[in-house]
C-alpha cells in the first residue's frame, strides 16, 4: 500500500497536490492533459522531485526522504532506460546489484528474466544492436530481476508502434502479475488504461484525483476528463 | 531539500579542487612572504613587464588578422587534405615549444632558409632573435588556435543562411556585411583577449628566442633573477607582478574569451556558393597555402635536420628520455585523481563559475608557482632532488584547466541522459565510476590523458627552474644542446621530442576510443 499524504510540488511556476491511497498489486493508470503533472507525479514517488509539503508511506514506513534507489520501487523513463555501452546482460544485472559482482544464482536469474521476456538470445548484445522493441524488453527484464513491490511506468512504450505497444503492455501486465507487484503507468491512450488499468489517477488543474475504477470512469467520463479525452 | 542528479560522491572532488587551489595559495603565500616589498622595481623590471605587455599585444593582433583569411578560406573551401590541415592546425598545442623554436630557427635563423634565399636575391638577412623571434614564435603557436576558434564560429552559421545569401545573390561585399561581418565582430575580441593572455605567460619562446634588457619577459626575469643571481627576492617580487597582470588580464577578458573545444567536428565542411570570383579563389588559395606552408615548414625543418642528428645523441639525452618518461606517467597519474574528481563535482552542480577555473588557469604562471615551491621545499630538502615530481604536479595544474573543458561537458551529459536511472538502480561510489562514468568518458578521458602527457613531456618551466647538471628532461636537455651550439644533436633531440610528444598523446587517444563502446 502506498500513502500519499497531503503531498504538495511545487516547481517555479508549477504546483500539484495529491491525496491517496494506492493498494499492491492494483494497476493504476495515470491520465491527464500534456504538462499537467502526470510525469512530476511519478517523478515525486520515485524521489527524483522533492515534495514541498506532505508525506509519502509504504505501509507504515515513511520514504518522503528515502533516495531513489531505496524505496521500493522501480520505474522506466520515456529514455534512457539502458546503458548504451552496457552489454544487455550487464543492463540488467544492475537490477541485482549495481556493482555488478553478480553470483552464480544472480547470473541465472539475469538468464531466466532474458528468457521470460523472450530475450534469451540476445544476452550478448548492446543495445545499440536491438530494435525498439527489444530494448523495451531488456529494460523490463531489469524490472523483473529488481522485484520490487512497485512498478512505475512514464511511457516507456511512446516510441513504439500501436501493434508493439500492446504486446509490452502484455508482457507488463504478465511480469506484474507473476511479482505481484503494483503498476502506475502514465498514459495518454484511452485504449490502454481499457486493456491494462484497474483504476484510474486523473491528473488536472494542478490536482491528481483519487483513483477511480477504470471501466466505470472511462464509460461515463466526469466533463473534465471528457473534455480532455475529446 | 535539493537532490543531486547523479550521486557522485563531491567529496574527493571538493578535496581535490581543495588541494588544487591550496598548491596554488601555498606557492603565492611563499612567494609573497619572500617578496621584499622596499625594494621596488629596477628599470630592468619595468622593461620586462612593458615587453611582456607589448609582445602579447602584438602575438596576439598578427595571430588574429593573419586567422581571419586562412579561417574564411577553410571555411568555404573544400580541396584534397582539408581535413588533415584542419588537424594539424590543433597540433601546436601540443607540439613541444622547444622543439617549434628549433624549426623556427631552422626556417627564419640567421643561417636559416628564408635568409638563405634572401641572400640569393642579394637581400639584407633578417633576424629572429627579440621582439620579432618572440612574436614570430608566438604567432606559429597561435595561429592555429585562433584559426580553429574562427572556423568553429563560422560553422555556427547556419547553413540557411548561406543558402538565403546565395538565393539573394549577396554580392562579395554584401555577403561580407550581412554574414561575416556580424560573426567577426562578434568573435574576433575574445579570440585576441585569449591569445594575448596566453602569451602573457610565455618563458620557453623568449627563453630561448628572446633575452637581454630588451627582450625578456616577466616569466623569464623571474627564471634570471632565480638562477643567474639566486635573488629570490626579486624573483618574488617579478612572480607577483606576473600573477597581477596574467591574473588580472584573465579575469577582464573572462566575459569575452570564447569556448574552447577540444573536439572535433570542424573536418565537415559546409556547403558554400559565395566566394566564386577567380579574386576570391585566389586569396582563399593564398591563405591555405601560406598558412601551411608556415605551419610545415619548420615541422618539415625539424625532421629533416633531425633524421641527421638522430646518430649524433650523446647519452645524456637517453638519460633525459627516462627522465621525461617519469614525469609524463606522474603528471598523468595525477591528473587522473585530481580532473575526475573534480569534473564529478562540477558536472552535478548547477551550471556555475567553477569553469573560470579554466581561464584562471590560462593564466596561471607555471614559474611563479615553481618559485613558490622551491621556497618551501628549500629548508627541508634539496630542491633539484625533488625537480621530476614537482614539475610533474606544476605541469599537471597547468594541463588540468583544459583537461576540465574536455570532461566536463560529457560528464554533464551523462548525468542529464542517466541521472534518474543510475539513482533509481542505486549506482554510487566506485560501480557508478567502473560502470558509467569511465566507459561513456573513455573518449574524453583519453584524450585529456594525451593532452596532459604531450604537454608534460613538451614542458620547459618548472624543469629549468629544479633540474641541476645532472638532472634534465628532454626538452632541458635540448635546450641545453642547443646553448653548447650542438645544433646536430639539438636536432636529433627535438625529433625524438616532437616523436614522443605526438607518440603519447596518439597513444592515449587511441586507447580512450578504444574503450568507447556505444
Amino acid at each position: 500500500m502506498l500513502r500519499l499524504e497531503g503531498m504538495e510540488i511545487a516547481q517555479g511556476g508549477f504546483r500539484m497536490t495529491a491525496d491517496m491511497t494506492l493498494q499492491q498489486g492494483q494497476k493504476y493508470a495515470v491520465i491527464g492533459p500534456s504538462g499537467a503533472g502526470k510525469s512530476t507525479l511519478l517523478g515525486a514517488l520515485c524521489g527524483f522531485v522533492p515534495l514541498s509539503a506532505g508525506r509519502l508511506f509504504r505501509d507504515d514506513e515513511e520514504l518522503t526522504r528515502t533516495d531513489p534507489g531505496a524505496r521500493p520501487m522501480t520505474m522506466l523513463f520515456q529514455d534512457n532506460n539502458l546503458f548504451p555501452h552496457l552489454k544487455v546482460t550487464q543492463n540488467v544485472g544492475l537490477g541485482i546489484r549495481p556493482d555488478l559482482r553478480l553470483s552464480q544464482s544472480d547470473m541465472a536469474r539475469v538468464s531466466d528474466a532474458m528468457a521470460r521476456v523472450g530475450l534469451a538470445d540476445q544476452a550478448e548484445k548492446r543495445p545499440g544492436a536491438l530494435s525498439g522493441g527489444q530494448q523495451s524488453r531488456a529494460a523490463l527484464a531489469r524490472v523483473l530481476v529488481q522485484a520490487r513491490p512497485w512498478v512505475l511506468l512514464d511511457e516507456p512504450f511512446a516510441a513504439l508502434g500501436p501493434a508493439l505497444r500492446n504486446e509490452m503492455l502484455d508482457l507488463v501486465q504478465d511480469l506484474t502479475s507473476d511479482t505481484g507487484a503494483g503498476l502506475i503507468m502514465v498514459t495518454h491512450a484511452p485504449e490502454d488504461v481499457r486493456r491494462i488499468a484497474d483504476e484510474v489517477i486523473f491528473v488536472h488543474a494542478g490536482r491528481a484525483e483519487a483513483p477511480k475504477p477504470a471501466a466505470e470512469l472511462m464509460d461515463n467520463p466526469p466533463p473534465e476528463l471528457r473534455a480532455y479525452l475529446g | 531539500m535539493a537532490r543531486r542528479a547523479l550521486s557522485i560522491s563531491t567529496k574527493t572532488g571538493i578535496s581535490a579542487a581543495a588541494l588544487v587551489v591550496a598548491l596554488i595559495l601555498g606557492a603565492l603565500i611563499a612567494v609573497i612572504s619572500k617578496a621584499e616589498a622596499g625594494a621596488g622595481f629596477t628599470r630592468a623590471d619595468w622593461m620586462a613587464l612593458r615587453f611582456t605587455v607589448w609582445q602579447a599585444v602584438l602575438s596576439a593582433l598578427f595571430s588574429v588578422v593573419l586567422a581571419v583569411p586562412v579561417a574564411r578560406a577553410l571555411a568555404r573551401r573544400q580541396f584534397v587534405g582539408r581535413g588533415v590541415l584542419v588537424t594539424l592546425l590543433g597540433a601546436p598545442f601540443i607540439l613541444p615549444v622547444i622543439v617549434a623554436v628549433l624549426g623556427l630557427l631552422t626556417v627564419f635563423g640567421r643561417n636559416g632558409w628564408l635568409n638563405l634565399v634572401l641572400a640569393h636575391f642579394g637581400l639584407p638577412p633578417v633576424s629572429i632573435y627579440g621582439l620579432h623571434g618572440v612574436v614570430l614564435a608566438h604567432v606559429f603557436f597561435n595561429l592555429p588556435l585562433a584559426t580553429r576558434l574562427l572556423l568553429q564560429a563560422w560553422q555556427t552559421v547556419p547553413a540557411e543562411r548561406f543558402r538565403l545569401a546565395a538565393l539573394l545573390r549577396l554580392t562579395p561585399w554584401a555577403f561580407f556585411r550581412v554574414i561575416e561581418w556580424p560573426l567577426l565582430r562578434q568573435i574576433v575580441p575574445g579570440v585576441a583577449a585569449l591569445v594575448f593572455v596566453i602569451c602573457l605567460t610565455s618563458f620557453a619562446v623568449a627563453l630561448t628566442l628572446g633575452g637581454g634588457p630588451r627582450a625578456t619577459t616577466l616569466e623569464l626575469a623571474i627564471y634570471q633573477a632565480f638562477r643567474f643571481d639566486f635573488d629570490l627576492g626579486r624573483a618574488a617580487l617579478l612572480s607577483v607582478t606576473q600573477l597581477v597582470v596574467a591574473g588580472g588580464a584573465a579575469v577582464l577578458a573572462l566575459a569575452i574569451i570564447p569556448t574552447l573545444s577540444m573536439g572535433g567536428g570542424q573536418d565537415r565542411p559546409q556547403q558554400r556558393w559565395d566566394g566564386q570570383l577567380i579574386l576570391q579563389r585566389g586569396l582563399d588559395g593564398v591563405a591555405i597555402l601560406g598558412a601551411a606552408g608556415f605551419l610545415l615548414l619548420p615541422l618539415a625543418a625539424v625532421v629533416l635536420r633531425g633524421v641527421m642528428g638522430l646518430g649524433r645523441l650523446p647519452p645524456e639525452v637517453w638519460t633525459a628520455v627516462g627522465s621525461t618518461m617519469i614525469v609524463v606517467v606522474l603528471s598523468v597519474g595525477l591528473l587522473g585523481l585530481m580532473a575526475l574528481p573534480m569534473a564529478g563535482w562540477i558536472a552535478s552542480r548547477a551550471r556555475g563559475g567553477i569553469e573560470a577555473i579554466g581561464l584562471l588557469g590560462l593564466s596561471a604562471s607555471p614559474l611563479m608557482i615553481g618559485t613558490g615551491w622551491f621556497i618551501l621545499i628549500n629548508p627541508f630538502a634539496y630542491p633539484a632532488d625533488l625537480a621530476l615530481p614537482v614539475t610533474a604536479l606544476v605541469n599537471t595544474l597547468m594541463a588540468l584547466p583544459f583537461c576540465l573543458r574536455i570532461l566536463v561537458p560529457r560528464l554533464r551529459e551523462t548525468v542529464q541522459d542517466f541521472g534518474r536511472l543510475t539513482l533509481s538502480l542505486g549506482l554510487t561510489g566506485w560501480p557508478l565510476w567502473r560502470w558509467v562514468i569511465l566507459p561513456r568518458l573513455a573518449p574524453q578521458i583519453g584524450f585529456a590523458a594525451g593532452l596532459t602527457g604531450a604537454l608534460s613531456a613538451g614542458d620547459l618551466g618548472v624543469i629549468a627552474l629544479f633540474a641541476d647538471a645532472e638532472r634534465a628532461t628532454l626538452p632541458l636537455q635540448m635546450y641545453r644542446l642547443m646553448g653548447a651550439y650542438q645544433m646536430e644533436a639539438a636536432a636529433g633531440a627535438a625529433l625524438l621530442l616532437l616523436m614522443m610528444a605526438l607518440g603519447i598523446f596518439w597513444a592515449c587517444d587511441a586507447v580512450g576510443r578504444r574503450y568507447a563502446t556505444a
